[in-house]
């Protein structure tokens, strides 16, 4: 099993892309099951929202309190709250943000965790420049999709498409995919990086 | 068709398939989805012939259902906590008059304090008013229950309410195969009232008895919830055969062939206490699980059955009785009478409250042990406790308790940080 733990802050779509997530998966043919935390979501307020990846049955109830990935969609929720509480080892972080893990005071995630698998993503600025919107979600279910490698793009494209007809769909999925290509890019330049 | 969608959508695209005639409901949190879509539907024009009524209560809600059922139409609302609470003497109605209107609970805790979480407070709060009750444990579960609910309720002549897990089922998004149009019109029949109010051939419903005829019209009343004992597992088998699907039935019961130790419990915390059952299974503890799918008529003879070889019993429950205890684990106690079975009560999830895994796991373990107390609240924090009781010692005003224990927790998070 996969799990993924989604923070953000009321009105990012955080619940959404917890259930877009599931949608891809479901389509690929695995288990998927999202559910949000279950607050008294307002917006700006902390959210988070739980996606379950797996090729069986899912049966547990409890929110995920071991995640083997951490989505941050807010970055003014560093220092706040509990972001990586519980993420396993070898567990991957996704955070939205055009700064680095120094600049974000995180330096000490790269001790307590696999530096190929701690990632950044400008989500918001790539959703600006594709949607017209500072609505994340998207672009970073493409970040997650090639940090992961949990699910296809096309997968995640299919769920999108399926969420938001039109040209809203196809806007989100061109966030997704240009989140998708930066990370592609971090990793092949981390790669070459470690082996030179 | 399998479908991956959220509990409230795959209740409202099941109900709309079950063909109600009216549909009239309010919203409370967390049952709102369902009857919004349901809403959606009749606005649309993909749920006709069907009257979505809009009402200022839950009591009026409940009351244009029983107005919509004695009329010979069928009926469907849905609820939660407070709601169920606020339209609790049109609830008593509906059974005593015999009206099958099916209605989902989005099972919820009930205030004060205010608590939008889930827990079954709501459905204990009815438990005797007459109703079927089913409990589902996954929106597949659920979303099958409200087609059985509907044939059920019919065939009876008794309201069915499925209760269904809040926000952990109504808004989870997990795989839900649902039915077609085809298949559930095999499966649930054209209404056909056994009362009914026609102009045409004038009946009076609702009578005052006095006392030379209530106990009687009781007594029949409660014939037919046992009558319900028998129909409800036919009608599960007769699904069965239609979808290949175990939905609803009596009993669920799970690795208990072989089980010391049963662990009986409602709805979605089922899933949980598997997955923590198969743990102790690898680690070779005879542990099974057995769930509650009908709690009203409760099916003590299938629950005395399924545990007859057990040494111990825990009841996992998600409500109880202030100054008693366990509410399901009383009815447990009724069919293992006579058993040598230790019975242990243990209250969880209450308000929300996460049912962890673990917490399950070490749980049993203790009642393995035999060092489980009778009833045990899980994950109970016992520092808060103890230091409300001793403000409460030291001084008469010593405020609201349920502030206090905010302010406490709030106090010791930062004193730790």
């Amino acid at each position: 099993m996969f799990q993924v733990r989604i923070h953000g802050r009321g009105g990012q779509g955080v619940v959404t892309a917890a259930e877009l997530l599931s949608v891809a998966a479901f389509n690929e043919g695995r288990h998927a099951q999202a559910f949000p935390s279950f607050g008294s979501e307002r917006t700006g307020a902390p959210v988070v929202s739980y996606c379950r990846l797996d090729d069986r049955e899912i049966r547990t109830r409890e929110p995920v309190m071991a995640p083997d990935a951490v989505i941050v969609q807010d970055v003014t929720l560093i220092h706040q709250v509990d972001l990586f509480g519980g993420l396993v080892e070898g567990g991957y972080v996704l955070i939205n943000t055009s700064r680095t893990f120094e600049e974000l005071g995180l330096d000490d995630l790269g001790d307590r965790f696999q530096s190929e698998r701690l990632m950044t993503c400008p989500a918001t600025e790539l959703a600006i420049e594709h949607v017209g919107r500072a609505l994340p979600n998207a672009a970073l279910l493409g970040a997650f999709a090639a940090l992961t490698r949990q699910v296809p793009l096309d997968a995640i494209g299919v769920a999108i498409r399926d969420r938001f007809h039109g040209a809203v769909g196809e806007r989100n999925f061109a966030a997704a995919t240009a989140a998708f290509d930066h990370v592609t890019r971090e990793m092949e330049a981390a790669t070459r990086a470690s082996t030179t | 068709m399998l479908r991956q969608l959220e509990g409230s959508k795959a209740i409202a695209e099941t109900v709309a398939l079950c063909r109600p005639e009216v549909v009239c409901a309010y919203p409370i949190s967390p049952q709102t989805h369902i009857i919004e879509a349901i809403g959606v539907k009749v606005k649309e024009g993909s749920l006709a012939p069907c009257e979505y009524i809009n009402v200022e209560s839950e009591f009026a809600a409940m009351s244009v259902s029983i107005g919509a059922s004695a009329a010979g139409a069928r009926a469907y609302t849905a609820t939660a906590s407070q709601g169920l609470l606020f339209m609790i003497e049109a609830v008593y109605n509906a059974a005593g008059l015999g009206l099958p209107i099916v209605m989902t609970l989005a099972n919820r805790a009930i205030g004060a304090p205010i608590n939008i979480w889930n827990d079954h407070s709501d459905a204990m709060a009815v438990r005797d008013s007459g109703w079927i009750q089913l409990f589902a444990e996954t929106n597949q579960e659920a979303a099958d229950l409200h087609v059985q609910a509907f044939r059920l309720a019919e065939e009876l002549s008794v309201p069915v309410m499925v209760c269904m897990d809040g926000f952990i089922l109504t808004h989870a998004v997990e795989g839900v195969d649902l039915m077609d149009q085809a298949t559930v019109d095999r499966f649930l029949p054209t209404y056909e009232p056994r009362q009914v109010l026609d102009p045409d051939d004038p009946v009076s419903i609702g009578a005052m008895v006095g006392p030379e005829a209530f106990e009687e019209v009781r007594y029949l009343a409660h014939l037919r919830q046992l009558d319900a004992l028998d129909y409800i597992p036919v009608i599960a088998e007769e699904f069965a055969a239609l979808t290949g699907r175990a939905s609803g039935g009596l009993i669920h019961p799970y690795r208990t062939e072989d089980a010391d130790t049963v662990v009986v419990a409602l709805g979605s915390v089922l899933g949980t206490i598997k997955d923590a059952v198969d743990r102790l299974r690898d680690g070779g503890q005879r542990v099974g699980v057995l769930g509650i799918a009908s709690f009203r008529p409760f099916p003590i003879a299938a629950v005395r059955d399924a545990l007859a070889r057990a040494h111990r019993v825990i009841v996992v429950e998600k409500a109880f009785s202030l100054g008693m205890g366990g509410v399901l684990a009383t009815d447990v106690s009724m069919a293992t009478l006579g058993s040598s079975a230790v019975l242990n009560t243990v209250v969880a999830g209450l308000g929300g409250r996460p049912i962890a895994q673990h917490s399950i796991e070490t749980m049993i373990e203790q009642a393995i042990r035999g060092e489980l107390a009778d009833l045990t609240f899980l994950d109970l924090d016992e520092g808060v406790i103890a230091r409300e009781r001793a403000r409460m010692a030291r001084t008469r005003r010593s405020g609201p308790f349920a502030e206090n224990v905010l302010r406490d927790i709030s106090q010791t998070r930062e004193d730790r940080s």
